[in-house]
């Protein structure tokens, strides 16, 4: 059967199971969308391809699928760059596809011609210009392999506007992925593996960091026997949050720069620490000269090259989350380990006054109570897709998730303005959930075109913006460490609730904590997209908090607290 | 210094990523040469780069996280056979040239080229060995040097061939090393 270049990518997407394609048209792509037209595949028209990509991003990581996002040649695909970036750093399967110039145009300047492929070198798994019809869809179904295996990654596939045109045979069985023949590591290291069982076995003081490997190898039930055998504490990544359940006993909570101090101090007390798909990085370390220096380590990773990259392991496990704990656990011997939880108790409880759902209720309206209340108002089981800055720090503290994929948040690059496209991305992928955006005031105005979109797909999803009238994170570090000089960071925004009026949707400001509880309710109740614009205290902090570079253990305490004057630090 | 072979797909843009990625990991490559090897679709790498074993091993580690790259390793500390090549012009009047020549058949230089003024001479061994011939020959004069930069060939029994598609004969299936 001879189709188009064109109608062969639609044809190879489709049968790869792809069902939504978030992009925009342009000059390089318009074959495409003439062939996506006559699919069956639902196109998602964004207001900046930046949005497509974090949409994708967003579908990959509410589905475990790869998410598809298109655009066309020049600005379109460099409009992707962040997005794609945010996706390899967080090892999201995106695949891109994008439209080039014709091939005899290729290195001329043509009309919005850029080398798209040499632009995200650095930042995709893999990528690749495909100029002939006929090798569109074995390269398609290479990009699909490569983006959701091993550590999984966003692939770029660029397609000049002639092999879009050009036509050639599809035949689906012979375009099979041809990729070249790897060297197949022995990932069963003997020696590794028994020194692992012993120092697993005869740890006092063990803990467990779990990390976003342990969803993406689908790890979730073997882990939670290993952590049940071995009775192991389990502190969690931003990322690894929802991999294991929030209201397990077991669950210590995130660890890190904004961990929780009772997290930290286990981490830097510990005898053991067992990393599971996770990458040791700086923002759970801390300074790596002081970081749990009493522990022996033992690392399960998928990824070689991360082994030993910020910290020295005694015994590395190379391969996938699942498949090394499945190995391990029958030569995982039970233990009690009471003394080490009670301890770790014993931490918190001192800890636990902190937390600022205990403060009296002045009257004031924090961040902190939003989000509380919004966790108790969902159960815990929204999809809850975040924008970076203290409202991330803030929902990864007092939203308790318990499922996987429940929490959706841009944690290596730091993404602001990922909340929003990416919840639209969640939403595709998971329709029957309830999704929930929460965001700063200063990452929504990076990506807020994007209510267009949701008006135009009239999808419902709930946003709630923590509305400090500052770039809070950043603020807060000119508090501490330059001196209150609040440079760049007073933000004037929109009357949001009346943005969100003129895009059609139904918005809220919500200014007191009597209100915050009754507009989530009606906001959930409604089957349109709201959104609630919470005026939160404006020179609110994120505490605890390791400064960049310092020890673990040595915390900013949340300050003038008389509740707290008990605490001691060890 | 660490020396790494890689066995990468001989298609164009693969130098680029390799390269890109040493930059990406503030790696200063000292050499780096690619030849074809007996398989016209696999190319031959050896990277000789300013860093340590904890760099190489992330070097090592991250280019067989490029699709295009089938194997890498790093062969620092193993028995290694290492060969540069180099082409030296230099200054040969009648008065010097016979001293020249001495120093050539110690050093097993031949001399490729004969002009009136100069000689080209051709030399290959290890870096030291080139290294040698160049600090004897400078006071000489030396006008132009060409190298082409080490390769690298792990000896006897140890084996490091390319990966082949498990399809295809597996007999020659690779053997990599027995490090981790």
């Amino acid at each position: 059967m001879k189709l188009t270049g064109a109608e062969i990518l639609c044809e190879s997407l489709t049968r790869l199971g792809v069902r939504h394609i978030f992009g925009y048209p342009g000059g390089a792509i318009l074959p495409v969308y003439d062939a996506l037209g006559k699919s069956k595949l639902h196109h998602i028209l964004v207001r900046h391809e930046q949005g497509a990509t974090h949409m994708a991003d967003g579908y990959a990581r509410a589905s475990g699928g790869v998410g598809v996002a298109m655009a066309t040649s020049g600005p379109g695909a460099t409009n992707m760059v962040t997005g794609i970036a945010t996706a390899m750093l967080d090892s999201s399967p995106v695949v891109c596809i994008t439209g080039q110039v014709s091939s005899k145009l290729l290195g001329s300047d043509a009309f919005q011609e850029i080398d798209i492929t040499g632009i995200t070198m650095p930042i995709t798994k893999h990528n690749v210009v495909v100029s002939r019809a006929e090798d569109v869809a074995r390269t398609v179904r290479e990009a699909f392999l490569i983006a959701n295996s091993g550590r999984p990654g966003p692939v770029l596939v660029d397609i000049t506007k002639d092999a879009q045109q050009a036509s050639a045979e599809f035949n689906w069985e012979a375009s099979a992925p041809q990729l070249p023949p790897k060297r197949q590591r022995s990932n069963h290291d003997q020696v590794e593996f028994d020194r692992a069982v012993e120092l697993l076995n005869s740890a006092k003081r063990p803990i467990i960091l779990a990390g976003r490997g342990i969803m993406l190898s689908g790890a979730m039930q073997i882990f939670e026997q290993f952590v049940r055998l071995g009775n192991f504490p389990v502190a969690m990544t931003l990322l690894g949050i929802g991999c294991f359940p929030a209201k397990d006993p077991m669950n210590l909570g995130m660890m890190g720069m904004h961990g929780e101090a009772w997290v930290n101090h286990a981490i830097q007390e510990s005898d053991l620490l067992v990393a599971v798909g996770m990458r040791f990085d700086d923002r759970v370390t801390g300074d790596l000269r002081t970081y749990a220096k009493g522990a022996r380590k033992i690392h399960i990773e998928i990824d070689r090259a991360e082994i030993n990259k910020n910290v020295p392991v005694d015994a590395a496990l190379i391969g996938d989350a699942r498949e090394v704990l499945e190995k391990l656990l029958p030569s995982l011997e039970k233990r009690d380990r009471s003394d080490w939880i009670a301890h770790i108790r014993e931490l918190k409880g001192d800890s636990a006054v902190r937390d600022i759902q205990n403060l009296p209720d002045s009257g004031h309206l924090y961040a902190a109570h939003v989000i509380n209340d919004l966790w108790t108002e969902t159960q815990g089981e929204a999809i809850v897709v975040t924008d970076v800055g203290q409202h991330q720090m803030w929902e990864a503290q007092y939203y308790h998730h318990n499922q996987p994929r429940s929490l959706i948040t841009s944690g290596g690059l730091g993404t602001m303005g990922f909340a929003l496209p990416a919840a639209i991305g969640a939403k595709f992928a998971k329709p029957d959930s309830e999704v929930w955006v929460v965001a700063g005031d200063g990452g929504f105005q990076m990506t807020m075109s994007e209510l267009a979109t949701i008006v135009q797909e009239k999808i419902k999803i709930n946003i709630a913006i923590i509305n400090n009238g500052y770039l809070g994170m950043v603020r807060q570090w000119q508090e501490f460490f330059y001196d209150k000089r609040y440079v760049a960071t007073p933000l004037v925004a929109p009357d949001f609730a009346a943005l969100a009026n003129s895009f059609g949707i139904r918005g809220e400001r919500v200014t007191s904590r009597t209100d915050v509880i009754t507009t989530i309710r009606s906001a959930r109740e409604s089957s349109e997209t709201v959104l609630l614009d919470f005026r939160v205290e404006q020179e609110d902090s994120v505490y605890p908090m390791v400064p960049a570079g310092g020890s673990l253990h040595e915390m900013i305490r949340r300050p003038n607290n008389p509740l707290v004057e008990t605490a001691t630090e060890p | 210094m660490q020396t790494l072979v890689a066995y990468v797909e001989n298609k164009p843009g693969v130098l680029n990523r390799v390269a890109s990625l040493a930059r990406r990991l503030a790696i200063n490559i000292d050499s780096l040469t690619v030849g074809p090897t007996e398989n016209e679709e696999v190319a031959r790498m050896t990277i000789v780069a300013h860093t340590d074993e904890k760099g190489a091993h992330r070097l090592e580690a991250s280019l067989e996280k490029l699709v295009n790259v089938l194997l890498a390793e790093n062969i620092s500390g193993r028995s290694v056979l290492e060969r540069d090549l180099a082409l030296i012009k230099v200054l040969a009047d009648q008065q010097s040239r016979p001293h020249l020549m001495e120093l050539i058949k110690v050093f097993r230089a031949r001399v490729v080229d004969v002009a009136p003024e100069s000689l080209i001479l051709e030399v290959s061994g290890t870096v030291d060995k080139i290294d040698g011939l160049l600090e004897v020959l400078r006071p000489f004069g030396v006008l132009e040097m060409a190298r082409t930069g080490r390769i690298a060939m792990t000896r006897g029994g140890d084996l490091l061939r390319p990966p082949v598609a498990p399809s295809k004969d597996t007999d020659f299936a690779s053997t990599g090393s027995k490090m981790k």
